[in-house]
């Protein structure tokens, strides 16, 4: 019995419930689902409140000090605190909660950790300039079947298969 | 008629609440908080990710234009993303370069953050550091390049010359393939499974 509910669910299972929960989305909020909005509207807050007066004549931070409501209240960031609750309600029931430093046994964790920390800079920088991320810009753009959510999702995975051979070593 | 909560309700932010707690409830009961699992697309040992995602990208275009003909939907009410080519390609290509290098994108890790991966804790440290850097240096090196290519909000049956119904088919019939295809590959290359 155990043993069972640690397995992953059948993948094209989780992919209709994950459209399901994109339909929701679209149909009680008119979002799509997202990511790195949420983070964006961290670092818009933050920036904001410390240096407002650069804010207001910076391009990117200047329609966040004009906007009426605090940056850090929208849709997105309650979503993304919802992703967290439900990923650890999830991992709890699963018995997969643990923390660790996940690798390959060929590199080291700090290996891990720095090139986490490099992919994570690149999806912050690729998101801001193509207007979302792979859930944001790619899933929600292809469930509204959108030029934008297909042309990213190619740029994103064709760019991955291009680069794949170089990062072999940390993966396999 | 959908949507239907107001923008800045509370009601709507509980919604989205509720929405991110499935969504990251079933990204993790796919597996999607292990990057090993999610890299495995890259290296042909593990196509979860492709099935997942393109599974669930066809259930809710489907979904949305049964809604959109029995009129509970209209799509002129919800979000829809203008298209911008040049900065999509490029962004995409940095974020592909992010994605096999960092193991995670942005949703993902989250999702395994909660798990109690570090690692996901680190990526989202690097989304915070990236997006410090871009707004820094939004003016002189991207302001130009994100408004370039502007085609607007086009839908990918009007670009191609098919109606909605039959680009939505065309979709299905690409997933299927591509769903067919993983599993070839995984056989006739004969990719060992990686233990994680």
């Amino acid at each position: 019995m155990e043993d069972k509910s640690k397995k992953y669910m059948n993948p094209y299972l989780a992919g209709v419930i994950l459209g399901f929960v994109i339909m929701a989305a679209f149909f009680f909020s008119g979002e799509g689902l997202g990511g790195s909005g949420a983070f964006k509207d961290i670092v818009k807050t933050t920036v904001v409140n410390v240096a407002p007066e650069y804010s207001a004549n910076s391009h990117y931070f200047k329609s966040a000090v004009e906007s009426e409501h605090s940056p850090i209240k929208t849709w997105l960031i309650f979503e993304v605190l919802g992703v967290l609750l439900g990923g650890a309600i999830s991992g709890a029931f699963a018995g997969r909660l643990k923390l660790k430093i996940e690798h390959s046994p060929n590199i080291t964790s700090r290996t891990r950790i720095i090139f986490a920390i490099i992919g994570g800079a690149l999806f912050g920088i690729g998101s801001q300039l193509g207007r979302g991320c792979t859930s944001g810009a790619g899933l929600s753009g292809m469930a509204v079947m959108s030029v934008s959510g297909f042309l990213s999702v190619a740029a994103i995975f064709g760019s991955g298969y291009l680069f794949a051979w170089f990062f072999r070593k940390l993966w396999i | 008629m959908a949507p239907i909560f107001e923008q800045s309700s509370e009601w709507n932010f509980l919604a989205a609440l509720f929405i991110g707690i499935a969504f990251g409830w079933v990204l993790e009961r796919a597996g999607f908080s292990t990057s090993r699992k999610l890299a495995g697309v890259f290296y042909g040992y593990d196509f979860v990710v492709i099935k997942v995602f393109f599974t669930a990208a066809i259930t809710a275009a489907l979904g949305l234009l049964f809604l959109n003909f029995f009129g509970i939907f209209d799509f002129e009410m919800v979000w829809m993303p203008t298209t911008y080519t040049w900065p999509t390609i490029v962004g995409g290509i940095i974020m592909g370069l992010g994605f096999v290098t960092g193991g995670f994108c942005p949703g993902t890790s989250v999702c395994a953050a909660a798990t109690g991966k570090l690692d996901a804790l680190a990526f989202m440290g690097g989304i915070i550091i990236g997006i410090f850097f871009y707004s820094f240096t939004y003016e002189p090196l991207w302001e130009t390049l994100r408004a370039s290519g502007k085609l607007g909000k086009v839908k990918i049956g009007e670009l191609i010359g098919l109606n909605e119904g039959v680009a939505v088919l065309a979709f299905i019939a690409f997933g299927l393939f591509a769903f067919w295809l993983v599993d070839k590959i995984k056989k006739v290359y004969n990719i060992k499974d990686v233990e994680y």
